[in-house]
């Protein structure tokens, strides 16, 4: 496969109706080209908890992602609150998600370390009023070191 | 063993699934509540159990490959949930036993004790 596939979806704010269906069409996708069950669930784990981030916490955003023969790249970006304090929002138990959404099994505080933890490559660019924007690169097979 | 299988055996409610997708392979349980932990944790060809039965539960079913999801208490699915469910071809059982006697039925069928 030389071509790049590339893919934009809009995250809604809030709806969590189809919160989920833009990770669910690139796991579709990831299948279809034949990539190992492994890493297709590795990726679609990251990208549904960015995708639902931004659904909680960036009222709303976009997904645009690129896939290559090597790798896929996913770009979640919102225009939402930002994130104040990075290195507390990354630690494992920490969440600012309201009683409402806890109260549907989110909110446990382990979605940026459950991206982590999954990527291959993670980054993210925060500003306070401005948005957030995650960057998750999955490579198809193991990166020699 | 098979989700029809196990259901059988176990007296679970079929709510969504059709009889070919009840022919999956039945290789584990897990039970968490929490989506983004049961998403980590819950493995292929688990039986999921879980109290919430909200859309997004279909999301987490359908992104860990897992078995099926098994609803205790009798808890009262949303039609939308099980609609989605068909759509998804996810599987959705339930029982009228709690989450924990749930785990040592399963566990204790699988292992054949």
């Amino acid at each position: 496969m030389n071509n790049v596939v590339v893919r934009d979806y809009s995250i809604p704010a809030n709806d969590f109706t189809i919160a989920g269906e833009a990770s669910s069409s690139v796991r579709k996708i990831l299948s279809q080209i034949g990539v190992t069950p492994d890493v297709v669930k590795r990726t679609s784990i990251a990208m549904y908890e960015a995708e639902i981030n931004a659904v909680i916490h960036g009222n709303g955003g976009q997904a645009h992602i690129e896939i290559d023969e090597n790798k896929i790249l996913i770009i979640i970006s919102d225009q939402g609150p930002g994130i104040a304090d990075l290195d507390l929002a990354m630690q494992e138990g920490y969440s600012t998600a309201p009683d409402s959404i806890r109260e549907m099994g989110f909110g446990a505080g382990m979605g940026l370390s459950n991206i982590k933890k999954h990527a291959d490559v993670f980054e993210i660019k925060t500003a306070v009023n401005e948005g957030t924007t995650v960057y998750i690169t999955v490579f198809f097979k193991p990166v020699k070191n | 063993m098979t989700v029809n299988e196990i259901s059988q055996k176990l007296d679970f409610k079929i709510i969504a699934g059709t009889s070919e997708l009840l022919t999956k392979n039945v290789s584990g349980v897990y039970t968490c509540d929490m989506l983004s932990y049961a998403m980590a944790k819950v493995n292929q060809g688990d039986i999921w159990i879980t109290v919430h039965t909200n859309l997004n539960v279909i999301a987490v079913a359908s992104l860990t490959d897992c078995a099926c999801i098994l609803i205790p208490d009798n808890i009262e699915i949303y039609n939308q949930t099980i609609e989605r469910a068909n759509e998804k071809e996810v599987i959705i059982l339930t029982s009228g036993k709690s989450a924990a006697e749930l785990c040592y039925e399963i566990y204790k069928t699988l292992k054949d004790l």
